[in-house]
């Protein structure tokens, strides 16, 4: 309804503020009295702590305070929490080391902190933690995988002996076993998923401030979901109980999933303000970034595929080891488990599959949920194989893929995901429409005799989104329900303020959930607000994550609005002497049907407070709220088609072409929608082209800036061909289904399978960059 | 950062006279790797003594057979200078592909060489085009003037001037672009004199920083084409290797590069 409602490409409406610098960033908040805090962090990948001496550190100017690890253990902080339980096959449950905020006894990673000095200027606070004298004695590290699960590997928690967490696995093993007995052809591959660094734009920071009068605390960090912040803090970690503490995340510059958990940083600001008795700044800064925001991805895998004469897949067998790095971070078991083996069933009808996941620890920054979360590494893995099995068994790799493709609907997996309905055939056809992909052969001669390696590369991928039903993620092990709350408030003069639980942190939620309003009133969205990131305002939410926000949090907004709704009718049709049955809603009015009768939303808002002359024992007032739990997960999914061209001589990739075919159910902004599907691919690209954290064997991190770590720039990336066919998702009333990680997710088999198909040699791994390129090709 | 003192001095003696005062002075210029190391405490000169002002280093004069660019002008007056792509196109050419804009309107030919980088750009076009260049005490031959990583032949508080190039028959740059940093993971340039000699120079290749690559003169002195480099071997002896780009990958691109800048000139 409305030139505002949905399916509108309305300009967003928060831009205004961000491109004329009038965000209200963390940092930008100053408070009287503020402090500021830097922190004194391991140089070593394993080292015992012998000493922390802060006497001269003390001394130094404008130094409020030197705190320490053992500090933060004596006031009985809590140590850090996982939130999910994942149970290993024999049965016991997850082997987890403890994590102080920071350490007393030992660093297990290069930029853990020890110790945090407070001053009044960030410079002084610099300053005197270079005064900070802490003692190391330094132990071997296991900077990788490999490293950690060796015989005779160093040791980093005494809870997990051989550095394993858990080994779980999912699907059945002896049925998977018989399908690749019996196959006609087998394909294998073994797959490394290369670690990633999130580098949202603007870094971390949070500022802790006591009220000591009211004993409250207040926190401002930049968080995707600032009530499981205080939830976590309040009941985990012992720095205030709830009604005690307010945690406000204000505009926050990207998230990525970096920003869903509860960091040391913000844990000390919160604590260190009491302890000093004024409020405490930390600001990181991107080598801070690099050190300490969670990574993402670090799976090696091997997979296979069993087919049968037929070229039908009968089995899927896969095993990975997850690398979680020195601490298990708030979501991390479950990216490589139930976020990653579920989907490993991919577009396919699989009748066979079975996945152990061995989760191991090693002296690197905690790795935990980025884009896409598990989803990726897991079409990554099934694309792969359906590309190589193509090529082995000399079949055209989109007839492959259509053969085995799903399409009946609803779809069991043997890996508990039951998707809802799809059509992949439709996302394939027009992804193949659109690339000319009957053309390529042509073209492919045409590049070999201007002395280029033309390649083209397939990816089908599907993603579990509209994260969760609760009582299904809590029956799994998550210790949170994922449900999504909103209130609508009319106000007397017939504005509405919506308040949600979601937090936008780049995503236009203030532009989207504003168009669901005027679809429904037909009142312009100029006339809504949509309020979120502060647990003073907004009753509660579990955050945004997972491409969930509109298919949860959006779909608690259409809950409440019925609501909403169905009283103003009452207040309408009394108000004009009509039954409520009649009253429809148009254009901000309120109209008896069949009549000329109407009454403005602001005359029935203004009715609701007046409350003058409302129908017998209504309430005054009009403002709803929404509790909305998911029945079922949402299954965004595409195709992806990725044509380029390497120069022989450097190994060098340039993009031809890059389209998209995707299905997000209803589009409600097809703008923002393209915006998320650009910067997902960029992510994606940027994984199998540029991206990837590396570690020498003593545990430095040796791309720990942008000299080192390449993110993809503009130039680097093709102009995309965005697509979408749509089937609407069954589960929600909006018929949508997420669109924000699907680019990160799909892209990178893409890429991967077109330069492997260029060069014709399967060797290749991430980030597939210039040297390795031209390595593959000449050996 | 650590507390410093900034200065702006009116001329090239002022400049020195305030270096000899400070204790442990440094000077600027477009600031491109001082200030970040600054930034990041790995260094603390006691005094900044800014050149990027100073009017008599700054400019472009050609002149004959010699183009010469004052120290403190930046890449993007360079990349713009009529005289520049008139006498040597390469050079226009290697400043365009230098950084991004913003790098480009504040980096100077005199801080890039005084830093020598050994990923930079200018120093193979000196090397390769037989530069001098110009100080407030003397002029100092290109070959002469690299030392190795981050070492030139610059005394302590000696002022670039001024480099002077002369200007060649041929002359062609290619790069190979550091995938992050964009700095060149490797970048040749390719001179012929007009006097028929034939000097290239590669930078980002060699663990000594810009380095003359004989085998590539020879075939080229020869034979003036990319195809006279096809059965040239680089040895990957004394090169970088990193996650970027390996010994071996690296002996390759100078020879890619070198085609590519002989294919470049003409």
């Amino acid at each position: 309804m409305g030139v505002e409602g949905i399916g509108a490409s309305v300009v967003r409406k928060e831009d205004r503020r961000f491109i004329t610098g009038k965000g209200r960033y963390v940092d930008d908040i100053k408070l009287v009295g503020l402090t500021h805090a830097h922190f004194v962090r391991s140089p070593h990948a394993h080292a015992r702590v012998k000493g922390v001496d802060t006497s001269a550190a003390m001394k130094m100017p404008g130094v409020v305070g030197v705190l320490t690890g053992q500090q933060i253990v004596d006031d009985k902080v809590g140590n850090l929490i996982c939130g999910w339980a994942i149970t290993s096959k024999d049965g016991t449950g997850m082997k987890m080391g403890a994590w102080p905020a920071m350490a007393p006894e030992t660093v297990r990673f290069v930029g853990q902190a020890v110790a945090v000095v407070i001053a009044e200027t960030k410079n002084q606070a610099k300053d005197a933690a270079e005064a900070v004298v802490v003692t190391y004695e330094e132990l071997p590290a296991a900077a990788d995988i490999r490293a950690a699960i060796k015989p005779g590997a160093p040791q980093l928690h005494p809870e997990a002996p051989g550095n394993v967490i858990y080994d779980w696995t999912i699907g059945e093993e002896a049925a998977t076993d018989a399908a690749f007995k019996a196959a006609a052809n087998v394909v294998s591959l073994d797959i490394t998923n290369n670690r990633l660094v999130p580098n949202a734009m603007e870094p971390r920071a949070a500022i802790g401030e006591y009220n000591e009068a009211e004993e409250h605390f207040t926190l401002y960090t930049t968080s995707q979901n600032p009530h499981v912040a205080r939830l976590v803090l309040s009941a985990f970690y012992n720095i205030a109980p709830e009604h005690k503490l307010r945690v406000i995340a204000p505009d926050v510059g990207g998230g990525f999933g970096s920003k869903i958990f509860i960091y040391p940083e913000e844990m000390v600001a919160l604590w260190a303000s009491k302890k000093v008795g004024r409020p405490v700044k930390w600001t990181g800064d991107r080598s801070e970034a690099f050190l300490t925001d969670a990574h993402g991805r670090d799976h090696l895998t091997k997979a296979e595929l069993a087919l049968d004469a037929n070229n039908k897949i009968t089995g899927l067998r896969v095993k990975t080891y997850a690398n979680l790095g020195a601490y298990m971070s708030l979501f991390s078991s479950s990216v490589p488990t139930y976020l990653y083996a579920t989907l490993l069933s991919g577009q396919y009808n699989i009748p066979n599959i079975f996945a152990e996941v061995i989760s191991v620890y090693t002296n690197t920054t905690p790795v935990d949920a980025y884009r896409g979360a598990g989803r990726p590494e897991a079409s990554f893995v099934v694309e792969r194989l359906l590309e190589t099995a193509a090529r082995q068994l000399k079949v055209d790799p989109a007839e492959l893929r259509r053969k085995n493709f799903i399409t009946q609907f609803p779809h069991q997996t043997p890996v508990i995901m039951a998707y809802d309905i799809g059509d992949f055939g439709a996302s394939l056809d027009a992804a193949m429409k659109a690339i000319d992909y009957a053309g390529f052969p042509t073209r492919k001669a045409k590049a070999k005799s201007e002395g280029k390696l033309r390649g083209i590369g397939l990816s089908c991928y599907i993603e579990a989104c509209g994260i969760a039903p609760s009582k299904a993620v809590g029956s799994l092990g998550a210790g949170v329900g994922l449900w999504e709350s909103a209130e609508i408030r009319v106000n007397p003069v017939g504005t509405i303020e919506v308040l949600t639980g979601s937090h936008s942190h780049g995503q236009g939620h203030e532009t989207t959930f504003c168009q669901l309003i005027a679809e429904r009133l037909g009142v312009p969205i100029s006339q809504v607000q949509i309020v979120h990131g502060d647990t003073d305002k907004v009753q509660f939410g579990m955050g945004t994550y997972g491409s969930r926000s509109l298919a949860v949090g959006g779909t608690a907004i259409i809950k409440a609005m019925e609501k909403v709704e169905a009283k103003a009718k009452k207040i309408a049709a009394h108000a004009l002497e009509a039954s409520e049955n009649d009253i429809v809603i148009e254009n901000g009015e309120f109209k008896v049907t069949g009549t000329d009768k109407s009454i403005a939303l602001p005359m029935v808002a203004l009715a609701a407070y007046t409350a003058h002359n409302l129908p017998d024992g209504m309430e005054p007032g009009l403002k709803e709220t929404a509790f909305y739990d998911p029945t079922n997960f949402t299954f965004p999914a595409g195709a992806y088609i990725c044509e380029l061209e390497v120069d022989p001589g450097t190994g060098k990739t340039s993009f031809v072409n890059f389209v998209a075919a995707d299905d997000f159910g209803r589009l409600i902004n097809p703008m923002i929608v393209e915006g998320q599907v650009h910067g997902g691919l960029a992510q994606g690209i940027g994984q199998a082209l540029l991206e990837g954290a590396a570690y020498d064997s003593s545990g430095q991190l040796l791309t720990a800036s942008f000299m080192d770590y390449a993110m993809p720039r503009a130039d680097d990336l093709p102009s995309f061909q965005l697509n979408h066919t749509t089937t609407l998702c069954p589960g929600n009333p909006l018929g949508v289904k997420g669109c924000g990680e699907a680019g990160a997710i799909g892209a990178s088999a893409a890429v991967i399978n077109a330069i492997t198909d260029a060069i014709g040699n399967n060797k290749l791994e991430m980030p597939a960059t210039p040297d390795r390129v031209w390595h593959a090709i000449h050996g | 950062m650590y507390e410093t003192t900034y200065h702006r001095p009116s001329s090239v003696d002022e400049a020195a006279k305030l270096f000899a005062q400070g204790s442990e002075a440094k000077y600027l210029a477009g600031g491109h790797t001082l200030i970040p190391v600054m930034k990041q405490r790995l260094a603390s000169p006691s005094d900044v003594i800014d050149l990027g002002k100073l009017k008599e280093l700054i400019g472009i004069e050609a002149s004959g057979d010699t183009l010469t660019i004052k120290a403190a002008t930046t890449y993007y007056d360079i990349m713009q200078s009529a005289d520049v792509k008139k006498a040597i196109p390469a050079i226009a050419h290697l400043t365009s592909m230098l950084g991004d804009p913003a790098v480009r309107h504040r980096g100077t030919i005199g801080g890039s060489i005084a830093n020598n980088d050994p990923a930079a750009d200018f120093p193979a076009a000196l090397v390769s085009l037989g530069a001098t260049v110009k100080t407030n005490k003397r002029t100092i031959a290109a070959d002469d003037f690299f030392k190795g990583l981050f070492t030139t032949a610059l005394e302590d508080g000696e002022i670039i001037t001024a480099v002077s190039f002369p200007v060649p028959a041929k002359a062609g740059y290619a790069k190979m672009r550091h995938p992050a940093s964009r700095f060149a993971l490797t970048g040749v340039f390719v001179t012929k004199t007009k006097a028929g000699d034939v000097r290239v120079a590669a930078t980002g290749a060699s663990q000594n920083g810009v380095m003359r690559v004989p085998a590539i003169e020879a075939a080229l002195k020869a034979n003036w084409s990319a195809g006279a480099l096809d059965s040239v071997k680089i040895s990957d002896s004394g090169l970088l290797a990193d996650i970027h780009g390996s010994a071996a990958y690296r002996a390759n691109l100078i020879k890619v590069m070198a085609q590519r800048a002989v294919t470049a000139a003409g």
